[in-house]
């Protein structure tokens, strides 16, 4: 008798798990496909507007007649040419200068490939620019920003990151004191972007005290032992990563302050302050541990900031990094290279979406992935 | 709208808040008497920076107010008209015995103090002849405090003359020290004779003009340009920053209130429109919402800048657009959809309401103290986008701005050539803004989420 009832509920359970189970894959796949068109109508987007619609093609028709008439002029052999010989040969030579950059085909057909090469990371050949090892190859011109972008965002995001998390936990104990009002005071002062810091201290420390570089990542002529380069460079450094620090210092303060101070006034927290817990165990495992999903969240996308770099910043700083690239091939409207930092920030900042579900589910047994409670 | 009202007056109680209302107060008065005393069009033609208009301008000029913080004063710059001038002596010398007719010598003198601790930046004489045969003969001399009566030009005069003193040669050669405005006001410094020093005292400019015929002519501008002008100094175009100064206060409140006020609402009203009618309209937004996300809005905002147009009207446009579809609209929309289950829109879709009305007459208004704090926080984030703009070069090019002086300066390197008062002028009006809309904004929103307050 007893084995005829136990049957039922192990089926029930197993039904429940699978339940479970495609759910998580509908979801995911759901998900993914909907993140996928996303970025594939973000990215076909941004082609669109730098290429102005088509424009910047005739633009650059414009551009190989003109360098092409200039060489021509120069070649001896092009001078002694008969004039209808010579009408022909230039035409020929524009046309096969429109081929080499594919210039040749209707716009839409070239969008569309250009779309397909770039979801398939295929960056291609950039139009204008040149890295300064000399190479073409959009890849290359990104990679060799990268390093400077990442080691300037890098080390400010970080600091940021973690100095303004436990400045706020501690301020979150201390509701009411100085420091605490000192810093809510504060906190209008991040409405000034870094670039504007960054003018006022390259005016202290550079302009008036002399003692910092204007800008720049490396002196010159640059130092040959490895050791004093690096050194160079952390000084070159201190100056915008300061100005990229003390902009969003007190507004992330107050933030992570508030919201932790939300979290401290939950119910369960007082229980446990009254179960007389240590401070450390209250804030570890009653505070931090709900807020995690947010603090993974803020750290993920701080991540994902880094790599579009801090484009006035650098720019007003003459730093050598992703924010400043992409300002230049603006200006040189390059397509290739403004796409292919879009689509590198499209898919990681996807991916990260992605993630991040999978990683709340982790963290906060409250969160079910896919279930209709969440937007 | 009573709620509002209280609200308002609760203020009072965070001095923040007051000081940040007291600064926008100034503001827009300041901005309200700009656009009335110094028209738009006369701004405009001001800004061009034409030779008309400044001509009387030296170049990089330090704010007159500087001199208070110095021991030395440096020179103002001043202009006079021979004509007009009332201080000039006017003699009309005895004519010679074997002198042609109508032949006149007229002697101007025209005498003025300097008692500056640095040397003019340039001195130039305009002249304006009309004759009818030969043209008018103009000598000129100046006799220093110490007594040398130096011999600086004479001159044909035909129907207009210009005279630049740094820029002749001959002068400097003859007075031998690194310009001539140098020559002509220095006396031997007895600590270092190498560096000459400002003699202080009185110069007397004379010009002596000979006319060849009755009716003939000649009238001199005398300009002197100091190292110090005007309320707020000149750029590296002679333009009075003056004008930028004012005129940036209702560009930068006008972009950032138009910004802020139609990111706000717009983003509002599309969540509304999304929540209450729900199905395909909301996914819609929330995708255009994911998609906007994606897309780099500074890196869009400069190609739209550099391909299309830098108009700030373009550029505010952008800007609204982009800003609509991002997280706010997910907070509004959160918020509309604890909202719409409750039971007096129930009540309202019974009596028969329209959707119309229901949205705004019932979802909308319920939002607004969320929306109000969101709004004043936004605006300094606007008003530094317009000067950001400018620093990448893509600010409005007719536009007297702030931003417009931060970067001009930047460019010409005014920090490394130590002109600090060019970019801090403009730099502090646009903090002092920023901070009091952060001011208002951040009390406004604890008053609204009295889970921030304190005690």
């Amino acid at each position: 008798m007893g084995e005829e009832v136990k049957a039922p509920e192990v089926k029930v359970k197993r039904k429940k798990r699978d339940n479970a189970f495609k759910r998580v894959v509908k979801y995911s796949a759901l998900r993914l496909l909907s993140l996928f068109i996303t970025v594939v109508i973000g990215v076909y987007l941004t082609i669109m507007i730098a290429n102005m619609g088509g424009y910047v093609d005739k633009i650059m028709k414009g551009q190989i007649r003109e360098t092409l008439a200039i060489t021509l002029r120069e070649d001896p052999n092009f001078q002694q040419m008969e004039p209808t010989v010579k009408a022909t040969y230039f035409e020929a030579q524009v046309i096969n200068a429109e081929k080499r950059l594919g210039l040749d085909q209707p716009f839409m057909i070239r969008s569309l490939r250009f779309l397909w090469n770039s979801i398939r990371l295929d960056l291609g050949q950039a139009q204008m620019m040149t890295s300064d090892s000399g190479s073409k190859t959009v890849r290359l011109i990104i990679l060799e920003r990268l390093p400077s972008t990442l080691l300037l965002m890098g080390v400010s995001n970080l600091v940021l990151f973690f100095t303004t998390i436990a400045l706020a936990l501690i301020l979150s104990r201390k509701y009411g004191s100085f420091w605490d009002k000192f810093f809510i005071a504060a906190s209008p002062l991040s409405a000034m972007p870094s670039w504007f810091y960054g003018i006022f201290l390259i005016l202290i420390f550079a302009a008036v005290l002399k003692i910092l570089p204007f800008g720049g990542m490396i002196g010159s002529p640059p130092p040959a032992n490895v050791g004093q380069y690096i050194v160079d460079v952390l000084i070159h450094m201190i100056l915008p990563a300061s100005a990229l620090i003390v902009s969003a210092f007190p507004a992330r303060v107050y933030n992570w302050r508030t919201f932790f101070m939300i979290y401290a006034s939950e119910d369960y927290v007082e229980m446990a302050k009254a179960k007389g817990l240590s401070a450390q165990t209250i804030r570890n495992k009653y505070v931090l541990r709900p807020t995690l999903p947010m603090i993974i969240t803020s750290f993920s996308l701080m991540i994902i900031a880094m790599w579009t770099g801090a484009l006035i910043t650098e720019t007003v700083f003459l730093w050598p990094g992703i924010g400043r690239l992409i300002y230049k091939a603006i200006g040189m409207s390059d397509t290739a290279v403004i796409v292919g930092t879009t689509i590198i920030y499209a898919y990681m900042l996807a991916f990260t979406v992605f993630f991040l579900d999978f990683i709340y589910a982790i963290v906060d047994p409250r969160v079910k992935i896919g279930s209709s409670n969440r937007s | 709208m009573k709620g509002l009202k209280k609200t308002f007056s609760e203020l009072k109680h965070y001095p923040t808040a007051i000081v940040g209302l007291v600064i926008i107060t100034l503001l827009i008065i300041m901005a309200a008497a700009t656009i009335i005393f110094l028209p738009y069009r006369e701004a405009k033609i001001l800004w061009r920076g034409d030779e008309a208009t400044t001509y009387l301008n030296p170049v990089n000029a330090r704010p007159t107010w500087t001199n208070l913080f110095r021991k030395e004063k440096w020179p103002e710059s001043f202009d006079i008209r021979f004509s007009e001038n009332e201080n000039v002596v006017k003699t009309v010398l005895p004519k010679e015995a074997d002198a042609p007719e109508g032949k006149t010598v007229t002697e101007l003198k025209y005498s003025f103090d300097y008692n500056y601790g640095e040397f003019p930046q340039e001195m130039i004489l305009y002249f304006e002849g009309t004759y009818t045969n030969s043209k008018p003969f103009v000598e000129v001399s100046i006799l220093t405090p110490e007594g040398r009566d130096i011999k600086i030009i004479g001159k044909g005069v035909a129907a207009t003359e210009t005279y630049r003193f740094n820029q002749d040669m001959k002068l400097e050669a003859k007075l031998g020290e690194k310009t001539s405005l140098v020559g002509l006001f220095s006396t031997i410094n007895p600590e270092d004779p190498k560096v000459p020093e400002v003699a202080k005292g009185t110069y007397t400019m004379t010009l002596l003009v000979q006319t060849f015929a009755d009716g003939d002519s000649v009238d001199a501008e005398l300009v002197m340009h100091g190292l110090v002008y005007g309320f707020a100094g000149t750029d590296h175009k002679r333009r009075d920053l003056t004008t930028a100064l004012l005129w940036g206060a209702p560009i930068a409140l006008l972009f950032g209130l138009l910004a802020s006020v139609g990111v706000s609402v717009l983003s509002m009203v599309i969540a509304a429109y999304g929540v209450w009618f729900g199905g395909w309209i909301d996914a819609l937004i929330q995708r255009i919402t994911e998609i906007n996300m994606l897309l780099p809005f500074l890196a869009i905002l400069v190609m739209i800048g550099t391909f299309y147009s830098k108009s700030i009207w373009v550029m505010l446009g952008a800007t609204i657009l982009l800003s609509i579809f991002a997280a706010s609209i997910k907070t509004y929309r959160a918020t509309f959809m604890q909202m719409r289950s409750a039971s007096y829109i129930e009540a309202a879709q019974t009596y028969g309401a329209s959707n119309n009305r229901i949205i705004f007459k019932y979802l909308i208004p319920r939002i607004i103290p969320l929306l109000i704090p969101g709004l004043v926080l936004s605006i300094p984030g606007f008003v530094f986008l317009e000067a950001s703009l400018n620093v990448l070069g893509l600010g409005d090019p007719v536009l007297p701005t702030w931003g417009k002086i931060i970067s001009d300066a930047y460019y010409q390197a005014a920090l490394y050539n130590g002109n600090y008062y060019w970019i801090i002028q403009p730099s502090v009006l646009l903090m002092i803004t920023g901070l009091a809309f952060a001011m208002v904004g951040f009390s406004l929103d604890r008053l609204f989420n009295p889970r921030l307050r304190e005690q």
